[in-house]
């Protein structure tokens, strides 16, 4: 295994590589910029199609098209061309079309800035587009896991016949760290992949297929939003992942993910040395969201501690698990603003009624 | 009817690529007989087995259901994104975009510039009945001036609606487009140049020559509130004086 | 050394301010620290000041995202006057006196001022002037060694002259350190 220093952008489109991502489209904007970049000239090397579409929509049915012939495609963006993206992302979730998109997310509403964020929680896992869907989405905490996250989002993208997010961030994405570049063999990835018995490749051979999300006769649509009902389902029970850090015994239960996480590991760390009782929960899928281990958690904390760089979205997903077992707080920075590990361990500090420690 | 006589030959009959299945269409309609010309054209050149069609947002959205060999359907406006996507991919199938007006010519605007632009290696049936059939006879890119729709009542008006686009001309200026005609289906003569042409713009995407469109005027005798008879007569005097036909360009 | 480094290069576009706290976590990685790198991007990098940031520790890193330096390595004016009150007490400021007036004397801060431009120029490459600050940046602090620098700088730069300029520029740097 090499190690080799690349920013989350690169990690990502070196993911794409060895998961064998045949297509690429996008459409510049920052901070993602780099991974577009990396594509381009990636993806001619290994005898892929690299293509800088006119728009965030037109890369989004690029992929769709790209997709029904049976190859891994992939497109990117932040936060604002996310949004035009929607309209494709739910025509494939329609088609059931496997696809992995990337959001590295930028403060918004609207033009917003170009600084780190996580307020495109909602988008994310609740719709984002337009009828009764749901994505896979991932939320990568490093340029380690943005690497692997990504080879694992085409894996489950092929497995379930479903587009696949992963929720990065300005920092995650534009951030350099070691990564040590696996091969393939030694990522964790679901080895038995669905046979594509629904690509369009021309009928030879077999009987004319036709993909398609038009369901006009009485009852087609209930019965297919069923189907799709029941995907979902199977998905949570499956695919559900997090990472708990010293929960057992924790008093306060940090829930962080992406950069945060990175945070609130630290902040616990040094919370613990101080002899207060810390842990953190960091979904690392974020739909779906891991439920149920934060209820079995909320029966014995005392207080959770919701930590987001936007003003509370996670939050609802934390309050709907916790369920009013135990206390919720949330700690919010928005617009841009990243949180120190000294933030947050002073806001604990503070309200724990621990007397203060004396500084160096 | 199939009439079997040993001393007659079959010199016409449906096109493999078509189902045998009654459409939806309205009486007077063009969807049918250009799905039928696009049969067969496929037949011909034998690429059914080799073909995939994109059909549009639109009274045509289920062409899928008439036309034999693999199909999908794309978001309204995008078909030529989801083509190039699928060509690029797979560079020895046929792809076509089947769109009209409103799909190609408004909210498809970009994307069908810029594919003609790359010089997608795709053919493009474009459909143009001056009206958005589908959702009820409103006015789309390419209505006529003075036209009454569901949203001009009062006729097309230029200071507050703009002018019927012309798409086509635009289109063919562009070194990406490697042929580009404009066929109508209002009489017989017209339906068979219009065949040729559907035709030929395969041949050219056989021949790796690039982006290639055809232009087919087409009837909405529903929303234009006309007997057919009166359509095909308004296509050729109005329609067609204001989007001539012929070959717009040829490399 | 410290358990943690934090420091910030900045300068304006061209000097090779990416590229300087690139090599700086290179170097790290390649000694077996935790470090991260970030850069300032967007619109900033094309005018006025551009910044990258690199953290080297013995343990892992929380967020990339310096506000306090331990250190800066600053090759402009206008950078000077950005990141001069930011850095740590008891932090060290490396500055190029070729692109700095009058810095006066910044309290309870060590400080290297030297004319790392006009080195450069000396040494044949003006563009070098970040390798010269470097050199003294590590001979000073000790944070990464002047040989894992030099392989560093082997490893990332193609251009076998460019290679040459630059090694000579880094041991040129760190021999007008103490």
């Amino acid at each position: 295994m090499k190690k080799v220093l690349m920013s989350g952008n690169e990690a990502c489109g070196e993911g794409a590589m060895i998961a064998g991502c045949r297509f690429y489209a996008g459409y510049p904007i920052t901070p993602q910029n780099e991974l577009t970049e990396y594509m381009a000239r990636r993806m001619p090397e290994t005898g892929g199609v690299f293509i800088q579409s006119e728009s965030e929509v037109a890369a989004i049915n690029m992929v769709f098209g790209a997709s029904l012939t049976g190859a891994r495609a992939m497109t990117s963006s932040s936060s604002p061309g996310i949004s035009l993206k929607q309209e494709g992302i739910s025509y494939m979730a329609a088609c059931e079309l496997p696809a992995v998109i990337i959001n590295m997310v930028r403060g918004g509403p609207g033009l917003g800035n170009i600084a780190p964020a996580q307020s495109d929680y909602f988008q994310a896992t609740k719709g984002g587009g337009h009828g009764d869907y749901h994505l896979i989405v991932l939320g990568p905490s490093s340029a380690q896991e943005m690497m692997e996250l990504t080879v694992l989002a085409f894996d489950l993208a092929d497995k379930y016949r479903t587009p696949v997010l992963i929720l990065g961030d300005g920092l995650i994405g534009q951030m350099m760290e070691p990564v040590l570049v696996n091969s393939r063999q030694s990522l964790v990835v679901s080895k038995k992949l669905t046979t594509k018995n629904w690509v369009l490749t021309g009928c030879k051979g077999r009987d004319p297929r036709i993909v398609k999300s038009l369901w006009l006769n009485d009852g087609a649509l209930e019965a297919f939003n069923r189907k799709l009902g029941e995907k979902y389902e199977h998905i949570k029970r499956a695919e559900t992942r997090y990472e708990a850090v010293r929960t057992e015994d924790a008093d306060i239960v940090f829930v962080g993910y992406g950069s945060v996480a990175r945070i609130l590991r630290a902040a616990v760390a040094r919370l613990r040395e101080e002899g207060i009782r810390a842990g953190l929960l960091r979904p690392i899928t974020l739909w779906p969201f891991p439920q149920a281990a934060i209820r079995q958690l909320s029966k014995k904390t005392k207080k959770f501690v919701v930590v987001e760089m936007s003003m509370g979205q996670m939050l609802e997903d934390v309050e709907l698990a916790v369920a009013g077992n135990a206390k919720i707080e949330f700690y919010g920075r928005p617009g841009g603003g990243i949180p120190h590990e000294e933030e947050i361990y002073q806001r604990v500090i503070a309200r724990h009624k621990v007397p203060k420690q004396s500084k160096k | 009817m199939t009439v079997q006589c040993n001393t007659m030959k079959k010199v016409f009959t449906r096109p493999k690529s078509l189902r045998d299945v009654r459409t939806h269409y309205c009486p007077g309609c063009g969807h049918g007989v250009i799905h039928r010309l696009i049969c067969e054209a496929i037949d011909e050149l034998g690429i059914r087995e080799k073909v995939i069609g994109i059909a549009p947002v639109g009274c045509a959205v289920i062409a899928y259901d008439y036309w034999d060999f693999d199909t999908t359907e794309a978001a309204h406006g995008r078909p030529p994104a989801v083509a190039t996507g699928i060509k690029r991919m797979m560079p020895d199938r046929i792809v076509f975009t089947y769109q009209g007006d409103g799909d190609l010519a408004a909210i498809g605007t970009a994307e069908i510039i810029h594919a003609a632009n790359r010089g997608e290696n795709i053919s493009v049936f474009f459909v143009n009945n001056g009206t958005y059939g589908m959702t009820g006879g409103q006015m789309a890119p390419t209505t006529l001036l003075n036209q009454k729709t569901t949203t001009t009542p009062h006729g097309r008006d230029a200071k507050t609606a703009g002018y019927p686009l012309k798409i086509s001309e635009m289109l063919a200026i562009l070194p990406g487009t490697a042929y580009l005609e404009r066929v109508s289906t209002h009489s017989p003569k017209e339906i068979l140049k219009a065949r040729a042409a559907i035709k030929k713009s395969f041949v050219k995407q056989i021949e790796n020559k690039g982006f290639s469109m055809v232009e087919i005027l087409s009837a909405c005798p529903t929303y234009w509130k006309m007997s057919p008879q009166e359509a095909v007569r308004h296509m050729e005097k109005a329609v067609a004086s204001y989007y001539p036909l012929g070959i717009l360009t040829e490399k | 050394m410290a358990k943690r480094e934090e420091v910030i290069c900045a300068g304006f576009g061209g000097q090779g301010i990416l590229f300087l706290g690139k090599l700086i976590a290179l170097c790290a990685m390649k000694e077996n620290k935790f470090t991260a790198y970030m850069p300032s991007y967007g619109a900033e990098v094309r005018g006025g000041t551009a910044y990258s940031m690199a953290i080297i520790s013995d343990k892992p890193i929380p967020s990339p995202v310096i506000t306090r330096p331990d250190s800066a390595i600053v090759m402009n004016e206008p950078s000077f006057r950005k990141f001069r009150d930011k850095i740590k007490k008891g932090g060290l400021l490396v500055l190029n006196s070729s692109l700095v007036g009058n810095c006066g004397r910044p309290k309870g801060i060590k400080l290297i001022k030297l004319p790392f431009t006009e080195i450069a120029f000396s040494l044949g490459n003006v563009k070098a002037a970040n390798m010269v600050a470097l050199g003294a940046y590590i001979k000073k602090t000790n944070v990464v060694s002047v040989k894992t620098a030099l392989k560093a700088i082997d490893e990332f730069i193609k251009d076998k002259k460019l290679v040459v300029i630059n090694k000579l520029a880094l041991l040129k740097g760190a021999s007008l350190v103490k």
